[in-house]
């Protein structure tokens, strides 16, 4: 038999039906489903008569509007408010398990998938979000998809689906302390360009991800989708074995046993074929900090900012010259010259205790700078935030001048109350920096955990390599 | 949905590489409960200024372009974010085509949801299409799925690619869900082969409805 991708193989154990020339029916495991993209997929269903096949396969969450401050406020955005009670409904009345925003473990619906072991290697999962690439990090098919496909998903519990090209992304050798996760991918996007996965799925590999935690490799499957390929895996391993064991959703005893041998059939075959090969060399990997208005905008901290003459492209010189006026900012200032007005550490990029780890290992018994108007950490599920508080984190924080909030995808959408207001500047943990993602006019740059950390003590970006820094994140 | 066969309409131009969805519903209008009158909005933050006020330094507030179903655009239009009110404005603003180098995949995908076609020509083609449409008031296009073309009024024929399957969902306007629904037999037999479940083995805090 000829040798397989993993994407090869999850792909044939969902085949459902395929015709000659036509796309396949595939089947998808488990669908997460949220308040934001969900309401006209539910009205869909309701106009044309249909029915949720397997409530049991579905999770609703209210993430994306939340407020991270007082749940038991009144709500006072009253649209916020209608699709939390249409969420509510909808599940209730299709009998789909929803956690909802008092739930102690609610949180962002791609933290607590995995969380909560509902994640699982060699699932499809699907979600209306395009960050659910981020599963793809336990050995999952995991793809976001539009609210047309959410209907379908209800509907027949499969989507439509073609076979995607296959992209193999190595990461070789060893990360230099104070680079994280957030790094290697940014890196890998400043590589390939945000268009440069388009139509692949990406299988992660190599040394340097093999030894990334759960957590890392869930920050760098998140991210997968800014490069354009629309899933990113990585094969699991004892890493991912030992992550799932005894959480809520997964076998036990001697089951899970049997999960495991089944689980570790899953890598990709020795001599397997991928359309794309992309290699980098994580010791020439330094901090990354985006600049511009989408993450393939991005430098080392050590680099400057660029000059539109430098691309060749008139389309990359006209996008890099609307990047700066956006950003207000001028080509060859030094990245670490930016000074920040927010700090914020969250979103399903960089919410997970080893980010919070990292970061209050950097922040203890310092101060944020006087000029930083705010600094928030928004734990990325109650679960996460419990257990920071167990191991005393939240205190580190607020001592040190931060914020500590409820859980929820908070300032990286700015569907609540977290905005970035107009002209400000943030130092973010999160995923996209396009213009007013944070807010209207506001200036987003994406960095790690502990830079963002870094940034909210110094008041502008400073490279972390010159701190002690801790090697989990 | 609204099946496509052709469509002659007047052409804007859209001259910026990697326009994502954040730009085309930010994120303040993604709490609605349905799928219309996102027209209005599409484009909100580049479209108005304080107050609602169109700005009139954006291109689609160009009197030259007004009326316009025919969006030209660059590479890897529609990246970021899966929110599909991104093409609920697009169509409902009036487009009915997008012709582009290249499209973000959870993009391209929801356009075949909602009728309208994006098709895709080379970066060459693209170019000498917005030197066109520069150049010419009124400038218009007609793209046509069946014989896959896009043809203006000066002898100009581009052909263009797409799979026959998305051809079809076009031509026909198919309902994805009854077409899918026809396998519900091979769906019941994958279901029994591979009984998932997912299983609780240890309380969470969750509302957890019987199933209807």
């Amino acid at each position: 038999m000829a040798p397989k991708t993993l994407y090869e193989k999850i792909w044939d154990n969902h085949l459902v039906y395929e015709e000659q020339g036509k796309p396949a029916l595939i089947y998808i495991d488990r669908h997460l489903i949220h308040e934001g993209t969900s309401p006209q997929a539910f009205a869909g269903l309701r106009a044309e008569g249909r029915k949720v096949r397997r409530p049991d396969l579905t999770f609703a969450v209210m993430d994306h509007s939340v407020s991270t401050t007082d749940r038991l406020l009144p709500i006072l955005d009253s649209d916020a408010k209608l699709q939390f009670e249409a969420l509510e409904r909808n599940c209730r009345e299709s009998g789909v398990r929803l956690f909802d925003m008092h739930s102690k473990n609610q949180g962002i619906v791609h933290i607590i998938g995995p969380e909560l072991g509902i994640t699982q290697p060699g699932q499809t999962i699907v979600c209306g979000d395009s960050h659910t690439s981020t599963h793809g990090a336990f050995g999952t098919l995991a793809f976001g998809i539009g609210t047309s496909e959410v209907e379908h998903v209800l509907a027949t519990q499969c989507m439509v689906q073609s076979r995607s090209k296959t992209m193999h992304i190595v990461v070789n050798g060893k990360r230099p302390k104070g680079v994280t996760a957030k790094d290697i991918i940014l890196a890998i996007i400043g590589k390939i360009g945000i268009g440069g996965g388009t139509g692949h799925v990406a299988e992660y590999g190599g040394e340097a991800i093999r030894s990334l935690s759960m957590d890392g490799r869930m920050t760098v499957c998140n991210m997968t989708i800014e490069g354009g390929a629309r899933a990113g895996m990585v094969a699991p391993d004892e890493t991912t074995f030992a992550y799932l064991e005894g959480r809520p959703f997964v076998p036990r005893g001697k089951e899970f046993q049997a999960a495991v041998e089944r689980w570790k059939l899953l890598k990709s075959d020795e001599g397997a074929k991928f359309d794309m090969t992309v290699e980098l060399q994580a010791e020439q990997i330094a901090p990354q900090v985006t600049w511009g208005t989408n993450p393939g905008m991005v430098t080392s901290v050590n680099g400057r900012i660029p000059d539109p003459h430098d691309y060749k492209d008139l389309n990359d010189q006209k996008a890099t010259e609307s990047a700066l006026k956006y950003m207000g900012l001028k080509p060859g200032t030094p990245i670490v010259d930016i000074p920040v007005d927010r700090v914020f550490i969250g979103s399903c990029t960089n919410s997970r205790i080893d980010d919070l780890r990292a970061a209050a290992h950097f922040v203890e018994g310092k101060h944020v700078a006087k000029s930083i108007k705010q600094a928030l950490i928004v734990p990325g599920s109650r679960g996460i935030k419990a257990q920071a508080e167990k191991e005393g984190l939240d205190k580190i924080f607020t001592d040190a001048g931060f914020e500590w909030r409820d859980a929820g995808c908070s300032m990286c959408i700015g569907m609540n109350s977290d905005v970035l207001p107009p002209h400000e500047r943030s130092a973010s943990t999160s995923n996209r920096n396009f213009e007013g993602r944070q807010g209207k006019d506001s200036r987003t740059h994406l960095v790690s955990p502990v830079m963002a950390a870094a940034a909210a003590i110094a008041g502008h970006f400073v490279d972390v390599r010159e701190f002690d820094v801790a090697h989990i994140e | 949905m609204q099946p496509f066969i052709t469509h002659s309409g007047l052409v804007a131009p859209m001259d910026r590489v990697n326009v994502d969805t954040d730009q085309m519903v930010p994120k303040q209008f993604l709490k609605a409960l349905t799928r219309q009158g996102f027209g209005r909005i599409l484009f909100y933050d580049w479209r108005y200024l304080p107050g609602e006020m169109p700005n009139p330094e954006f291109v689609l507030n160009f009197p030259r372009y007004q009326g316009a179903s025919v969006l030209l655009a660059r590479a890897n239009f529609g990246c970021g974010s899966s929110r599909e009110h991104a093409p609920w404005a697009i169509g409902d603003y009036g487009f009915r085509v997008i012709l582009a180098p290249s499209y973000a995949d959870i993009f391209y995908n929801n356009c075949f949801k909602n009728g309208i076609l994006p098709a895709e020509l080379t970066e060459a083609q693209i170019e000498e299409l917005f030197q066109r449409t520069e150049k010419e008031a009124g400038y218009s296009l007609t793209v046509d799925l069946p014989t896959q073309t896009v043809k203006d009024n000066h002898g100009l024929t581009y052909k263009f690619e797409i799979a026959p399957s998305r051809k079809e969902v076009l031509l026909k306007g198919l309902d994805d869900i009854g077409t899918s629904l026809l396998h519900a037999g091979a769906i019941d037999t994958y279901e029994k082969a591979h009984a998932a479940t997912a299983t609780m083995f240890e309380a969470v805090d969750v509302k957890n409805y019987p199933s209807a």
